[in-house]
């Protein structure tokens, strides 16, 4: 049996009737990663780590943004190279005390900057589906393994939709929970009001028992929420009568893929038959969220990569003939040097739309933007339980479609911005597959911390169609 | 309009050192990003209040209790260059 | 806070009669047991980046928690300047690039600071002034940089980082170096009242730069400022003050124009320099800080604070010279120091007449504290030793001599009064016949003062006096020598 195949509820409920071991569990994921992983390119780095023995062995990839103690995390950057952070992210102690055994630091788009994991400087990673295509990003690293069969679930994270859209193009479940719900302490900030991480899983089950791992308030991260934490498999038993579905009418724009509309189109006609109710809702703002999020986004990211200056750790560069002061030269030089393009774009964008006399004009209105697009979600909430709609407008797109066209790339994410915006939860789940057997995913998004409502729509839905137990032939 | 002068600024700002083929490319992408995020300029945003943390928290503190710090040893670890218990770099000229 | 100080550059009139403008931006750090967003140490001297984790490091994935404690130390400066404080406060990011500031930016706050629009009053020339106080906000300090010229490197020690501060902008108010110095000492001991910090400029806990202008006598714009920075005492920002204003005279008599720049002050040399590395005009890109949540105050948490803070020194000058009839000379000196002043009126309501009391404290005590260079809580005096010496003394039991000396040794040791004067064989005496007898013998040796006395010389009694008190080693009662001595003139 490939157990790599299998989902981690699949593999504790025949770990626990004693059918196998964690070990036979550990090495099956390992054999596969050995086998796959050069096609793929999702790992950046593998560990040989063995577990402790403890109750909850299943063996876990991590985005390469999260501090693991000790290990190296690089956010896919030359930038910080070398770098071995002294300490464990928040979610990185709670899947080490759940018996979590961390397999390796997984791809993504440099600093998360993208939607195709293409901007990596480990190189690009490709969707197990279909090699020629991008897995989607930036968590990309983080679904192509679960796709592949490389761990048996992931950790990403989601700024504009990097944990959803790389779910959707690789057939697997990525949830964004509301901001607050998982720590952020030890993840490498992006855009640090828009950042949570998430699961990347097989299934929706997978999605529920990692998400009660990782959530829970952390007293080191200041935005993090003192709620209790569910036990959300528990949710996952409900039906769908009665639940009240809105379709956002912005949402169903020119654009979207034909097979994409389709398979969402059945999705809608899955829930009326089940006996939700569909309503169509107005999110008038929508057309606003790409422009206000990457005004937003690349602000706190120019900030937030000012420390990325070769002073203290990872990479430092000084020109061959000097330019400027000492100092200044080793900075400019440094950055210069580690920074991939897209990063250098969203650093200047970022510092732009911050600098004196523009601040009003870009920061500011796109802040107020944000209340807009938040409003607009916040008052469809009173209207309905959950929002669908597809994760992204296409399936994975070719390798190289869109690298020469940064805007078009951003356009991709503007059904999963949204929720990032607003910090509600969201989660991408398979609902079918295109004309060239690629994956099509469905995004439910529902109220701040009703993360137990959507894993039920999701489940049933997916219980219902079975999308989640194909898999890719690699 | 994004001008060479204005992408010279906000590089230095940045501390990006770019050439001049860069500094082409970011007037280009800044331009057209700029373009493309002018349609805010239609909203009609008067009396919106600016969003800068989507949950209303308010007053999260902590005690003022030691915790451990790291020791040098540790904070070293990962320093690109140290000398006699210093992180180290280039001379700052005052 | 440069964008605070608006100016202009303007024509000087033929008018050649300059005016002095100054403003003062005062960093104090907080005397918190940890950082202001970590948990690390708040401590001074201690072996190099040993006082740091990933938060205060900036390292990758670390976030910010506030210590309660600091903003509440905000409100008590804030309050002890007359402010008002803001109930709605948040933090926000100062973004620029210098090596000791790990992040790339500063936390810090921009539009809604702790407190706003106070005042401070301050005795300056004479009279009493009141300074404007723009705003005070918190904020975290940054690493120290050691330049290393053997190695021809710069070294970086992030203790400091994550210190605590609290910056305190003056209204562009003081018009002399004078003026600002007085202000300076004014806040200070203030500051001190509150006992939120150190208030020590030799280790750094309090900073001060001095924005400097001048204009036309008369003119009502504000002058180009320069911004002085490195100065380590009250009297070197005088002297940097003086130096600056000079110059800046000078330029314009030229005809020649003020340049907007940092300028540094070099002690050795006792003049100004221009700064070189940060020369790059000032964009710091504010915003809201992300990863922090915004702070809000009620008014009742406010006047609760207000309530705690301690009597200020002000207040308190006032009460001791209206309520407690210590003059106004007396009381001055009395309140520069919290703890000695809590000393004298804890003395004092043990029963001691309060003349003498401010004898002994501004006159012996303070000698002794001078001769020491140490502060009355570092001595194990208390008030009630003091109060016992100077009773002993009132009623003859020592003399007033050796009442100096057993200060002396209490202060040095912390010795029980009695034992001193036991041991020391300090007790005054009193013995009529010996007294007597060693008067007879200093009269029978100095005829020739006995004859001034006679003619009605009061010194001459005074030598005959002291004479009589070397004699017997200064223990004697110098009141009942006087006594022998008149009685023996005037029957001879």
């Amino acid at each position: 049996m490939d157990l790599f195949n299998l989902t981690a509820n699949q593999l504790l409920t025949m770990i626990s009737s004693g059918q196998i071991s964690a070990a036979d569990v550990l090495s099956s994921v390992r054999v596969r990663q050995q086998a796959v992983g050069q096609k793929t390119n999702a790992f950046i780095r593998t560990y040989d780590e063995t577990g402790n023995g403890a109750a909850f062995p299943v063996p876990i990839g991590i985005k390469d943004n999260i501090c693991v103690k000790g290990r190296e995390v690089t956010c896919a950057s030359k930038i910080l190279k070398g770098f071995r952070p002294p300490y464990d992210a928040a979610v990185v102690e709670k899947i080490k005390a759940s018996g979590g055994i961390v397999l390796g630091s997984l791809n993504m788009d440099e600093f998360a900057f993208g939607s195709s994991t293409e901007s990596s400087s480990y190189g690009i990673v490709r969707n197990p589906w279909d090699l020629g295509c991008v897995p989607g990003g930036s968590s990309g690293g983080s679904a192509a393994a679960v796709a592949a069969g490389e761990a048996v679930w992931a950790i990403g994270s989601d700024t504009g939709g990097s944990i959803r859209q790389p779910a959707s193009f690789c057939g697997v479940v990525g949830l964004k929970p509301t901001y607050g719900r998982v720590s952020r302490y030890g993840l490498i900030a992006f855009g640090s009001s828009l950042d949570q991480i998430g699961p990347i899983t097989k299934d929706t089950t997978d999605c529920a028992r990692l998400l009660g791992i990782l959530a829970g308030f952390d007293h080191r991260d200041s935005t993090s929420v003192d709620l209790p934490v569910p036990d959300y498999t528990k949710s996952l038993d409900r039906h769908v009568r009665g639940l009240r579905v809105g379709i956002p009418k912005e949402y169903f724009i020119d654009g979207i893929q034909p097979s994409v509309l389709a398979a969402v189109q059945a999705a809608i006609d899955f829930y009326k038959k089940e006996g939700a109710l569909i309503c169509e809702i107005s999110l008038p703002h929508t057309e606003y969220a790409v422009a206000t999020y990457y005004i937003v986004a690349t602000a706190e990211a120019s900030s937030n990569l000012a420390r990325f200056d070769g002073v203290e750790y990872g990479l430092r560069a000084v020109p061959s003939r000097p330019r400027k002061a000492g100092i200044v030269d080793m900075y400019e030089e440094t950055r210069a040097k580690g920074f991939g393009n897209e990063a250098k774009r969203r650093i200047m964008l970022g510092t732009y739309v911050l600098s004196a006399g523009y601040y009003d004009a870009y920061y500011l209105r796109a802040q107020k933007a944000r209340t807009l697009i938040k409003n607009d979600l916040d008052k469809a909430f009173l209207d309905c339980d959950v929002i669908l709609s597809p994760t992204a407008p296409t399936t994975a797109f070719r390798i190289g479609e869109k690298t020469n066209d940064p805007l078009s790339m951003y356009l991709s994410d503007i059904f999963t911005i949204p929720a990032n915006l607003a910090g509600i939860p969201a989660i991408s789940l398979p609902c079918g597959f295109d004309e060239k057997n690629l994956p099509i995913g469905l995004q439910l998004m529902a109220a701040p911390f009703a993360e137990e409502r959507l894993l039920a729509a999701a489940f049933a839905y997916e219980q219902a169609h079975g999308w989640h137990v194909q898999r890719a032939k690699l | 309009m994004i001008t060479k002068e204005t992408v010279n600024y906000i590089a230095s700002l940045s501390r990006l050192h770019i050439d001049e083929a860069e500094n082409a490319g970011f007037v280009r992408n800044l331009e057209d990003i700029l373009q493309y995020v002018a349609k805010l300029n239609k909203l009609d945003v008067a009396g919106v209040l600016p969003t800068s943390h989507v949950l209303k928290m308010e007053n999260v503190f902590r005690d003022d209790k030691v915790s451990p710090s790291l020791t040098q040893q540790e904070a070293l670890s990962f320093a690109i260059e140290s000398h006699a218990g210093h992180y180290k770099v280039p001379k700052v000229i005052e | 806070m440069g964008g605070m100080y608006k100016e202009q550059n303007f024509n000087f009139s033929e008018n050649m009669d300059f005016e002095t403008v100054i403003g003062l931006e005062v960093h104090l750090q907080l005397n918190t047991a940890t950082k202001i967003f970590c948990g690390c140490r708040n401590v001074f001297g201690v072996e190099a980046n040993t006082c740091v984790c990933p938060v205060c490091l900036g390292l990758p994935g670390s976030l910010p928690v506030l210590n309660r404690d600091v903003l509440f130390s905000g409100i008590k400066v804030g309050l002890a300047l007359n402010c008002s404080i803001n109930t709605f406060v948040k933090f926000d990011r100062k973004n620029y690039y210098y090596p000791d500031l790990p992040k790339g930016y500063q936390i810090s706050q921009y539009d809604f600071p702790i407190a706003k629009a106070g005042f401070l009053p301050v005795m300056t020339g004479g009279q009493e002034k009141r300074i404007g106080i723009t705003r005070a906000h918190l904020e975290e300090d940054a690493g120290k940089l050691i330049h290393d010229d053997a190695i021809n490197a710069t070294l970086v020690d992030y203790n400091r980082t994550g210190t605590p501060l609290v910056e305190i902008v003056s209204e562009p108010d003081m018009r002399s170096a004078d003026e600002a110095y007085d202000y300076l000492t004014t806040l200070k001991l203030a500051l001190q009242y509150l006992n939120v910090s150190d208030c020590d400029m030799e280790k750094g806990s309090l900073r001060c730069d001095a924005n400097v202008s001048i204009r036309s006598r008369g003119e009502t714009k504000l002058g180009t400022k320069t911004e002085l920075k490195n100065m380590n005492s009250f009297s070197a920002v005088k002297r940097a003050i003086d130096f600056e204003v000079a110059r800046q005279t000078r330029l314009v008599i030229a005809g020649e124009s003020i340049v907007q720049q940092t300028l540094l002050w070099n002690e050795e040399k006792g003049i100004t320099i221009p700064m070189r590395s940060k020369e790059q005009a000032h964009d710091y890109r504010y915003f809201p800080e992300p990863d922090l949540v915004p702070f809000t105050l009620t008014e009742a948490e406010i006047d609760k604070v207000r309530c705690g803070l301690p009597e200020l020194p002000y207040a308190r000058l006032h009460r001791l010279i209206e309520k407690l009839g210590v003059s106004e000379y007396d009381g001055t000196i009395i309140v520069q120091d919290k703890t000695f002043a809590d000393f004298f009126e804890s003395a004092l309501a043990l029963g001691v007449d309060v003349k003498k009391l401010c004898n002994w404290m501004n006159g012996p005590l303070m000698k002794e504290l001078n001769d020491r260079k140490c502060r009355l809580g570092d001595l194990k005096l208390t008030p009630g030793m003091l109060v016992e010496l100077i009773n002993k003394v009132e009623d003859g039991t020592v003399s007033n001599l050796a009442g100096k000396e057993i200060l002396a040794e209490v202060v040095a040791t912390g010795r029980k009064i009695e034992d001193i004067i036991k041991e020391k064989g300090l007790t005054q005496v009193s013995d009529e016949a010996l007294i007597g007898k060693i008067v007879d013998e200093i009269i029978l040796k100095n005829p020739q003062v006995v004859e001034q006395v006679r003619s009605g010389k009061a010194n001459a009694a005074g030598f005959l006096v002291g004479q009589a008190m070397k004699q017997m080693q200064g223990k004697a009662n110098p009141k009942i020598i006087n006594e022998f001595i008149q009685r023996r003139i005037t029957n001879v």
